[in-house]
């Protein structure tokens, strides 16, 4: 069952790059005089747009899975996690290369300057670098190798590429920042459940013997990340 | 499985642009006539310029000796890719949200420091000087750029006209306030009404475009109907649409940009490609194309240049 849930998980999660592609092609003359008008007058422009858009949903998206599982009581939803992430990651990686190449046209030195000078490219890369490790350590193997606590302690790492590609959007716009702050209103919710458990988890630690504390923590850490 | 589309409209319903048009100015023309009854004025003398909506066409083009041979950007990237905030914040709505807009009647307030304050109506205006068609490049600060074939006179012919007095250094520019058919002025992402500004020796120079039409027709609304700037040297937010005020002043304008984000949006915001803003300058998109282009300094309108002499244009940008 689950293995078919993953199945059309992982298709379903590949509708926003379909969705381009045909949008960009679909409209496309023989002739390509207007290539890309599905996508309006600057179709490169929607790529990007759509590309960033997709990697903070995906990030939202996966954020949400530990709330769901406690609040639905469908702690199987973690099954799912990891395939989520890596979907983030995936739109990462194509907003990434959008960047790189419609943008800068593989110009490294361009791109450095860029990343040094402008904030909002500043923190959307530190987003994008954040992935790196966590995409790569996501495979079992490395859950093991790494071990748990020191497995998750790493993870959390998402809680900062998030808030920096929330940091992206709204430095990057230039008057209408509504549709990033909802990307933030959001993303602060997620964490605010984080912050309750984490504080209240904190207040029956001091009322409860020492002993049962560790075991307690091993737990929760492992189901919080 | 053959899935057969519905048939919603026949082709055959569709009205054809031109009668559709002809319908609605069949409507102002009565609406006029009434007028004209009343006041005793020629209901000839009333309609012309017979241009009234937009996509009519103008008639009588002067070519121009500042139009660039470079292709012209497609129709539909400049009806479909606007910056009207009035609007919307998002580039492909104006052009449906602005397609009731009311460009007439139309008036244009002159005041400030000039010898004539008067208010004229916009098809006064348009009888100043003869339309001349100007294939201008248009550079977006966002990096992407298009050319167009505008249509309009200089500046300077509305100008000489109000007459102004010597203290006058600046001309601002007031863009419509109506939220009754401008949603987007409901939220203020912007300081409401828009407002811009040139230097007085900036609006006098020819290559500054009054303009009321393009690709040889009247202006569509999600352009700037009835009546826009265009400074092609100028990133494109200089260029204000739907002017309604035209203010003389001794001192600079606080200009719309300029206050919501000084450090990105200068007063003077010639085209540089070597002065930065929130992303690098140093080239362009044109709309239609791949590849970038390397940007021109006052985006290849080199005869501006003396204006700003002896101007560290890296501290006045």
């Amino acid at each position: 069952m689950i293995r078919w849930i993953k199945v059309v998980l992982f298709l379903t999660c590949l509708v926003p790059l379909t969705w381009l592609l045909w949008k960009f092609f679909g409209a496309t003359p023989r002739d390509m005089t207007t290539w890309g008008i599905g996508l309006g007058a600057n179709p490169i422009e929607a790529i990007t747009h759509e590309t960033g858009d997709w990697t903070l949903r995906f990030l939202l998206i996966t954020l949400a899975i530990t709330p769901l599982r406690k609040l639905l009581q469908v702690p199987s939803l973690i099954k799912f996690r990891r395939m989520l992430g890596l979907f983030a990651f995936f739109y990462g990686c194509l907003h990434f290369t959008t960047y790189l190449w419609l943008d800068k046209f593989f110009n490294w030195h361009e791109m450095w300057a860029d990343i040094a000078k402008r904030k909002f490219i500043t923190i959307g890369f530190l987003a994008f670098i954040l992935l790196i490790p966590l995409a790569i350590t996501s495979t079992s193997g490395w859950i093991r190798r790494l071990g748990g606590k020191r497995w998750q302690a790493l993870h959390r790492l998402i809680y900062a590429s998030a808030i920096a590609g929330v940091i992206h959007y709204i430095w990057l716009v230039k008057a209408d920042i509504r549709k990033p702050l909802i990307y933030g209103g959001i993303l602060a919710i997620l964490l605010g459940y984080r912050a309750i458990v984490w504080l209240r988890a904190k207040i029956k630690i001091k009322t409860t013997a020492p002993v049962t504390v560790t075991s307690r923590i091993q737990r929760r850490r492992l189901d919080s990340v | 499985m053959l899935i057969k589309k519905a048939d919603d409209i026949r082709s055959s319903e569709i009205t054809p642009k031109d009668l559709y048009l002809n319908r609605r100015k069949f409507l102002a023309g009565a609406a006029v006539a009434g007028a004209a009854a009343v006041t005793g004025i020629g209901v000839k003398e009333l309609l012309t310029p017979s241009s009234l909506y937009a996509g009519e066409k103008i008639q009588g083009l002067q070519k121009s000796s500042f139009s660039t041979d470079e292709k012209y950007t497609p129709y539909q990237y400049v009806t479909h890719y606007n910056n009207y905030y009035e609007f919307s914040t998002e580039k492909e709505e104006p052009a449906d949200m602005a397609k009731n807009f009311r460009t007439r009647p139309w008036t244009v307030t002159i005041d400030g420091a000039v010898k004539k304050k008067q208010k004229l109506d916009i098809d006064q205006i348009l009888k100043f000087a003869a339309p001349e068609e100007r294939v201008y490049r248009h550079r977006c600060v966002e990096g992407w750029s298009i050319v167009v074939p505008w249509i309009g006179f200089s500046l300077n012919e509305l100008i000489k006209r109000a007459e102004p007095l010597g203290k006058a250094k600046f001309v601002e520019f007031t863009t419509i306030y109506d939220v009754s058919q401008m949603p987007g002025q409901r939220r203020q992402v912007l300081q409401w009404p828009y407002v811009e500004g040139l230097r007085m020796d900036e609006a006098m120079h020819p290559l500054a475009l009054l303009c009321f039409g393009m690709y040889g027709e009247v202006l569509p609304n999600q352009n700037g109907a009835p009546l826009r700037l265009v400074i092609p040297w100028k990133y494109g937010f200089k260029s204000i649409k739907g002017i309604v005020k035209v203010h003389f002043t001794e001192s600079q304008p606080m200009t719309t940009w300029n206050l919501a984000n000084p450090p990105d949006f200068g007063f003077y915001s010639n085209v540089n490609p070597n002065v930065e803003t929130y992303h690098s300058q140093a080239t362009e998109r044109r709309l239609g194309e791949f590849n970038k282009r390397p940007t021109l300094m006052f985006n290849g309108y080199d005869q501006v240049a003396g204006l700003y002499s002896g101007m560290d244009l890296k501290k006045y940008y």
